[in-house]
């Protein structure tokens, strides 16, 4: 069922970028192929191999339980998080919280979740930022 | 002998003490990446290609950095599959079949420094075999005109997809979904915005660095989770023995690893092989060639010898396709074609005209990183069974940090990063699925030049879309193409139902 699932999304998609395709404005100054037709060609190909996926299923993929599934969402979240907040907090201490909790969610207790999540943090930043000057996010403190 | 002159090149390129310790440190990153289960070649190097730019290193520092890593890597993948019996990486689990045995019977550091030193054979013949076999592909590379860069690219799609998975309808879509993603940004010809809808950020295109460390990094972060395997490993297991082989062993394995390191490199060069193909035939041939006492399997070394052989040989060759047509025969090969790319570098028939210095240096680089690794991969193995010891819930958190660090370097936006975690995800899911995502790299990576050579073919010959088939070398290519896609649907299946059987989950980055 999911792979059929799978084959429709992908359809859908194709079918997406067909308008798109069609959408874009053309310059009056144009080669005798056009911005169109590469991304047409390559519409059809996703549309027909979504096609067949959704006609000729494989195995079942081996899904998560719902406990996992929920596990890798909260992770996502966290990292969309870090994202937005890397510019305001600072490298160190949004990298800190964003490492400690996946190394919580991985296994380890509260308290060496929070050991090597500073540690992994502090360790990138001296490796990183005062060995090889990379520039990192700068907070409100300057690090 | 212009070979002997440009190697000397090369070699006086390589020595310097910046270029010799830039590749000392990516030998020793790229076995520690190898060794450790769940970080292969392909996402080692796309976690290091940011720091490659960030320490401001040139064209050829990064690649002696980056290559270094990727032979490392081949070497490392085989001391967990030999002392844990979970391959490293994908190239490696074919090692497990007769390492494993080994090293249960006790014979674990023989098996390690045999390994090693048929690793250090395939790699060895197979940089001989670049050498020698690219400049002639660059000969007849000169002669192709765009119609036949378009049929070339086509090619690499379709016998990628020929042999990376079980679904050709799988692969099709991957490299259809790469190449889409490929048109988002302005168009290079004519400059109208495509599939940008009005975000400014997309207009310059999407980075294919984010893509590549989002697909293979993060999505392996993802399938940790997914499966909680935050512990180590068993420290019974990391006990070594005796380190070095007895010289009948050796002598009794060399037939195979010459055989196999000449199978290997071939596997190598064909576009999208790669070197698990590598592994996967020279095991198969070899069992087939010499195993008279049906010992393969359990513990024979010229089980160990003949896949380590192959995988190390195939990496060698597939670094020909990539340099000579610019085009990646592997998983690896592409994010070293993103390098290249990136240092505004295009491989193909010019780069070995223009930057000659970056190929003999690269070549030289790839000779000195192998005695390099000799050495590290023998007498120092015990360094890296320690590695094993790090519980992935440790190294995982760190994985993606450094992810997210490289990417904020090279661009500074928290735009970016959010279009990390989105390839993150769809790799992720991707994965489940069995798609392959290396044509979705490839696809991304390549986009631009194919639309571009199919554009500038049909433009010359007055919008005649014939002109793409017209010549017998783009015939010949289309025809190669078509064999490539079909041929595994008609005996591919039995061939990779082969190599599935001793996958496992965390190291399904295909090399």
């Amino acid at each position: 069922m999911s792979n059929r699932i799978f084959g429709v999304v992908g359809m859908i998609l194709a079918f997406g970028y067909v308008f798109a395709a069609l959408a874009i404005e053309e310059s009056f100054l144009s080669d005798a192929v056009g911005p169109k037709a590469f991304p047409l060609i390559i519409a059809a190909v996703l549309g027909i191999s979504s096609a067949i996926i959704a006609l000729r299923p494989d195995a079942e993929p081996d899904w998560p339980s719902l406990g996992r599934l929920t596990e890798i969402a909260a992770a996502v979240v966290v990292m969309l998080i870090y994202a937005k907040l890397l510019p305001v907090a600072g490298f160190v201490l949004a990298t800190a919280c964003a490492a400690a909790y996946l190394t919580w969610r991985l296994g380890s207790g509260p308290a060496e979740a929070v050991a090597v999540g500073a540690g992994t943090s502090v360790g990138i930043y001296a490796v990183f930022h005062l060995i090889l000057g990379l520039s990192l996010a700068r907070g409100p403190w300057g690090f | 002998m212009e070979l002997m002159s440009n190697l000397a090149d090369g070699f006086a390129i390589a020595l310097t003490w910046q270029n010799l310790l830039l590749a000392l440190l990516g030998c020793f990153l790229g076995t520690v990446m190898g060794a450790l289960p769940g970080l292969g070649p392909s996402n080692g190097v796309a976690i290091l290609i940011p720091l490659a730019f960030t320490l401001g290193l040139g064209a050829t520092p990064s690649l002696i950095l980056l290559t270094s890593v990727y032979y490392g890597a081949m070497y490392g993948g085989r001391i967990s599959s030999i002392l844990l019996n979970i391959p490293g990486d994908e190239p490696a689990m074919m090692t497990c079949l007769d390492g494993y045995p080994m090293a249960q019977k006790g014979l674990a550091g023989e098996a390690l420094s045999l390994s090693g030193i048929a690793s250090f054979i395939g790699a060895f013949l197979a940089t001989w075999g670049l050498i020698l076999l690219a400049p002639q592909l660059v000969k007849i590379a000169l002669l192709f005109g765009p119609a036949e860069y378009f049929a070339l690219f086509a090619l690499a799609f379709m016998t990628l997809g020929g042999v990376s998975s079980t679904n050709q309808a799988k692969s099709a879509f991957a490299a259809a979904l790469g190449l889409g993603l490929a048109t988002i940004g302005v168009d290079t010809q004519t400059g109208v915005p495509r599939f940008t809808f009005g975000e400014v950020h997309l207009y310059d295109g999407l980075d294919f660095l984010v893509a590549i460390v989002g697909l293979f990094a993060l999505s392996e972060v993802f399938i940790f989770l997914e499966n909680r395997h935050g512990g180590t490993a068993d420290k019974s297991k990391l006990r070594l023995g005796r380190l070095y082989p007895p010289m009948s062993m050796v002598k009794a394995c060399m037939p195979t690893m010459l055989r196999t390191s000449f199978l290997g490199f071939l596997a190598g060069v064909l576009p999208g092989a790669g070197a698990s193909l590598g592994s996967f035939i020279s095991y198969s041939m070899e069992k087939r060639l010499v195993d008279k006492e049906k010992t393969f399997g359990t513990g024979d070394p010229r089980g160990l010898a003949a896949p380590e052989a192959g995988n190390n040989a195939a990496a060698g060759g597939a670094l020909v396709p990539m340099l000579a047509l610019g085009v990646p025969g592997s998983g690896t090969t592409a994010v070293l074609l993103a390098v290249l790319l990136s240092l505004n570098i295009t491989p193909g028939p010019l780069l070995f005209t223009q930057n000659p210095d970056v190929v003999w240096g690269l070549i030289a680089a790839l000779f000195i990183a192998n005695f390099m690794l000799l050495a590290m991969n023998i007498p120092m193995v015990g360094i890296f069974t320690r590695v094993l010891m790090i519980p992935s819930r440790i190294l995982m958190p760190i994985v993606a940090m450094v992810s997210f660090v490289g990417i904020y370097g090279i661009s500074g936006s928290s735009f970016d990063l959010m279009v990390m975690i989105g390839f993150g995800v769809m790799g992720w899911v991707l994965r489940k699925f069995d798609v392959p995502l290396v044509p979705i790299i490839l696809g991304t990576l390549l986009g631009n030049s194919m639309e571009n050579n199919l554009r500038r073919a049909v433009t010359i010959d007055n919008g005649n879309w014939w002109t793409l088939v017209d010549t017998p070398l783009a015939m010949t290519l289309w025809a190669i193409a078509i064999i490539g896609f079909v041929l595994p649907l008609l005996i591919g299946a039995r061939v990779k139902a082969g190599m599935r059987l001793k996958k496992d989950q965390e190291g399904a980055i295909s090399d």
